[in-house]
């Protein structure tokens, strides 16, 4: 019964792990397209960590860690970097729209 | 079903292994591979939980067929305590170690399964790579399914320090920790090798870190209380190695968890932190080594075996392969910019990450300091804890500083105004405090002690600050009352003030121990029933002794009641015992009444807890007189047992009753002719505050692992999103 039973496990692990080695063409294709672009993904760490930059600054500024003149400086610092993060943002996913994955 | 677990076993190695070399395959970019390598990780969980099933229904059942049920339990193991035994053996260990980490191995990797595309093949190799050399290790080192036969009548019984609440989940915890720590190893290695050296691994993985951590502290603290409860030497730290083992990937887990936070805002401190991942690993893998290997005595070593020159293999080659990559990515993990100020909150950082690396490296030293002083003069040397006590208190004191200061400051830059705006309160409040206590207190008799309870005044007065503040401010924001405000502000900043509420139990947990070790007071007493004592402003009075029987345990228990009076007054009765067990591991030669006593015994302390400090007290009974009845008895059973046939079960069960009268005898002289007990008493300061920082510790990191929900995540950046649209539009 065991050895039944191990036979059993064995074929199910096989089938399992051996699944996407049997995928057709559209189906690895379509698995392809799920996945996310790895520079879009860091542009949108990047975008979230400075948002949280964003919204910490002006935390500090209401808590009196940050004079009024230093958190202006900090804050339009911060916005000119998340500017550029948006509109890379904007170029990766404008170069992804006119070159979908292969 | 042994044969099933033992199959699954084997099968399991196979899937890492397939996983590991598919997962490189993918590496080159056929996603199928990579696919495929995820999908083993996913069997690989499944198989090992099969066995880690099988082993568990073998000690529910002590099936002494199994050599590790024999070795670890026995047919009078308590119920609970059969279901932990398998962790207390090498073998169900090293299963438990395996199964964490596939079981993470493939939450992490289900998490990610659409995203980081050529950093997650990478990382499954080496999670694969290392659960296939954990299986291994098993299949060729330490079977858990390996068999006797024939198998014996009872088992070995589960070690009594062991028989625990707190033992039962300290390893667990502590493996758990360790084997968490390998997820951001893992993809670091990863971030490493496909040169995405920005922080999208730390984003997938600080989650992982953060629960490492926690399960890492909370298993240290556990073990704290059992020493403490248990151990009958009325410490909680003793800086025994494998103590140490588990401190150190600790103390550099938490310098990473800090230093990845400046890497995410400022992209700095790149190297640091690949570095501060592979280090904190390779010391979670040392600690496991320590335990396991032999080289070092300790009272939480599995002793001398043969997966300590492998597990030192894979030491190896995670320093020097770590080494080696972070070397050659040095150009690509440097970064243009700077720490821009002293005065900011990276700046802190950087000091937090030099603070707690040196204490890791002391540490270290002191550990292993036996060892390479034997190599070079052939004579072991050790470094006890005034050794320790020594180097790692002028850091811990720096640390408490730094936990105060780092609250304190923005990011980037804090001005000079801000800076003495910010530290001006809590600076007062530590200087009437140190002020205070080397007024009215003899806390001027220990400078550091002091020092460390003004730094601690200082800490809790900053982060007390922080909180009012942001009330004040969130107040301002959202309107409502105080409470309220603070709920929400707790609730948009998790992390930030889940890290304050850690801080501030931090800082609790070091004033507490500062205050009992430094300020302890221990006596060693040797009392009769009806003799007093005098310890500080207590007088102790031995009244009489206790003995009992528990047959269901194979434990006899010899106990006293102390009566305990404080200027006069009556102050606690406490009853602090000693345990002995039957057949637990007494010389050889031992006879069935000496082994009683000669084996592993426990302590049950007497303890009266305050919030001022603890009184504590353990005994130990002078056997000595007990002597000639113990010989007389063990003789007699001696001459019974020759004369009973091998095999025979009846024989056997009536020689086991004559013991249980002889153990009764026992009992029974000592209760009428009660020997002298030795008492050791503690007077412990503020000691129950190191568990209660230690839980305050815990809850904060709740906090900072609890997921804001997702929509209030998209509200916010939404909100920015919005605004910044309109940048973008005049841009």
């Amino acid at each position: 019964m065991e050895i039944v039973l191990t036979l059993v496990i064995v074929l199910i692990v096989a089938w399992f792990v051996s699944a996407p080695l049997r995928r057709s063409e559209s189906q690895a294709r379509a698995a392809e397209t799920d996945l996310e672009d790895p520079a879009i993904a860091e542009a949108e760490a990047r975008k979230e960590a400075k948002y949280r930059e964003i919204r910490d600054a002006e935390l500090d500024r209401r808590q009196g860690k940050l004079s009024e003149a230093d958190w202006k400086r900090q804050d339009a610092e911060l916005r000119r970097e998340a500017v550029e993060i948006l509109k890379r943002l904007d170029r990766l996913r404008g170069r992804q729209s006119t070159n979908p994955p292969s | 079903m042994i044969t099933l677990g033992a199959a699954c076993l084997i099968l399991a190695l196979l899937v890492a292994l397939y996983g590991a070399v598919a997962a490189l395959v993918g590496t080159r970019g056929d996603r199928r591979f990579a696919d495929s390598a995820r999908r083993a990780t996913y069997a690989f969980a499944g198989l090992l939980t099969i066995c880690v099933v099988v082993i568990e229904v073998a000690f529910a059942r002590t099936d002494l067929s199994l050599r590790v049920v024999a070795d670890h339990s026995s047919t009078t193991t308590p119920g609970f305590y059969k279901l932990t035994a398998m962790w207390s053996s090498q073998e169900g260990s090293l299963l438990l170690w395996a199964w964490v980490l596939s079981l993470t191995s493939s939450a992490v990797l289900f998490a990610t399964r659409h995203k980081h595309r050529e950093i997650a093949p990478w990382a499954t190799a080496v999670l694969m790579g290392l659960g296939a050399f954990f299986t291994g290790l098993m299949l060729f080192d330490a079977n858990p399914f390996a068999r006797l036969d024939p198998a014996p009548a009872e088992g070995l019984g589960l070690n009594p320090l062991l028989r625990h609440p707190a033992m039962a989940i300290h390893p667990p915890m502590l493996y758990s920790g360790y084997v968490f720590f390998s997820i951001p190893f893992a993809f670091a290695i990863g971030a490493l090798i496909t040169r995405r050296l920005d922080a999208s691994w730390i984003r997938a993985t600080r989650r992982f870190a953060l629960i490492a951590w926690l399960l890492l502290g909370v298993g240290i603290l556990l073990g704290a209380r059992w020493s403490y409860s248990e151990l009958g030497w009325g410490g909680y730290w003793g800086w025994d190695p494998v103590e140490n083992a588990s401190l150190m990937p600790w103390l550099v887990g938490t310098a990473f968890l800090h230093s990845v936070m400046v890497q995410e805002r400022r992209g700095i401190l790149r190297v640091w932190n690949v570095s501060l991942v592979c280090g904190t690993f390779a010391l979670a893998l040392l600690g496991t080594f320590l335990v396991r290997s032999g080289i070092l005595e300790s009272i939480h070593a599995f002793g001398a075996s043969t997966v300590g020159g492998p597990l030192l293999a894979l030491i190896t080659i995670v320093v020097i392969g770590s080494a080696a990559l972070i070397v050659s990515r040095l150009d690509d993990l440097r970064s243009t910019k700077r720490v821009e100020s002293l005065a900011s909150r990276e700046a802190v950082f950087l000091v937090n990450n030099l603070l707690l690396v040196g204490l890791a490296a002391v540490i270290f030293w002191g550990t292993f300091f036996p060892l390479i002083a034997e190599l070079f003069t052939g004579e072991r040397a050790s470094l006890a804890a005034p050794w320790f006590n020594r180097f790692t208190t002028p850091l811990a004191i720096l640390l408490v500083l730094f936990t105060g200061i780092g609250p304190l400051l923005a990011w980037r830059r804090v001005s000079f105004g801000g800076l003495k705006r910010l530290l001006g309160i809590p600076t007062l409040v530590g200087l009437a405090a140190a002020v205070a206590l080397f007024a009215l207190t003899d806390a001027r008799s220990e400078p550091l002690a002091l020092i460390m309870f003004s730094l601690a005044a200082f800490t809790l007065a900053a982060l007390a600050q922080e909180f009012w503040r942001g009330t004040v401010a969130q107040r301002a924001l959202s309107g409502g009352s105080y409470p309220r405000a603070l709920l929400t502000l707790f609730g948009r900043n998790r992390r930030r003030y889940g890290g304050y509420v850690v801080h501030a139990g931090l800082a609790t947990l070091l004033v507490a121990v500062a205050a009992s070790s430094s300020f302890q007071t221990s006596r060693d007493l040797r009392l009769r029933p009806g003799q007093s004592a005098t310890v500080d402003d207590y007088q102790v009075t031995y009244k009489r002794p206790t003995a009992v029987i528990e047959p269901a345990e194979q434990r006899l228990t010899f106990g006293s009641v102390l009566a305990v009076q404080k200027d006069g007054r009556p102050y606690a009765t406490l009853r602090p015992s000693r345990n002995y067990y039957a057949g637990m591991g007494g010389q050889g030669g031992s006879g069935p009444v000496r082994s009683f006593f000669e084996g592993e015994a426990t302590s049950e302390v007497g303890r009266k807890t305050t919030v001022g400090g603890d009184f504590w007290t353990a005994m130990q009974p002078d056997l000595a007189r007990l002597d000639p009845v113990i010989n007389t008895a063990d003789r007699r059973l001696s001459r019974i047992a020759r004369r009973v046939p091998a095999g025979d079960a009846q024989a056997g069960r009536q020689l086991g009753f004559l013991q249980g009268l002889a153990i009764r005898a026992i009992e029974q002289r000592y209760l009428k002719d009660p020997p002298p007990a030795n008492f050791r008493v503690n007077v412990n300061p503020l000691v129950s505050w190191i568990w209660v920082g230690g839980a305050i510790a815990v809850l904060g990191g709740l906090v900072a692992i609890w997921p804001a929900p997702e929509a209030r995540r998209r509200r916010v950046s939404d909100v920015y999103a919005a605004r910044l649209a309109r940048e973008l539009g005049r841009a």
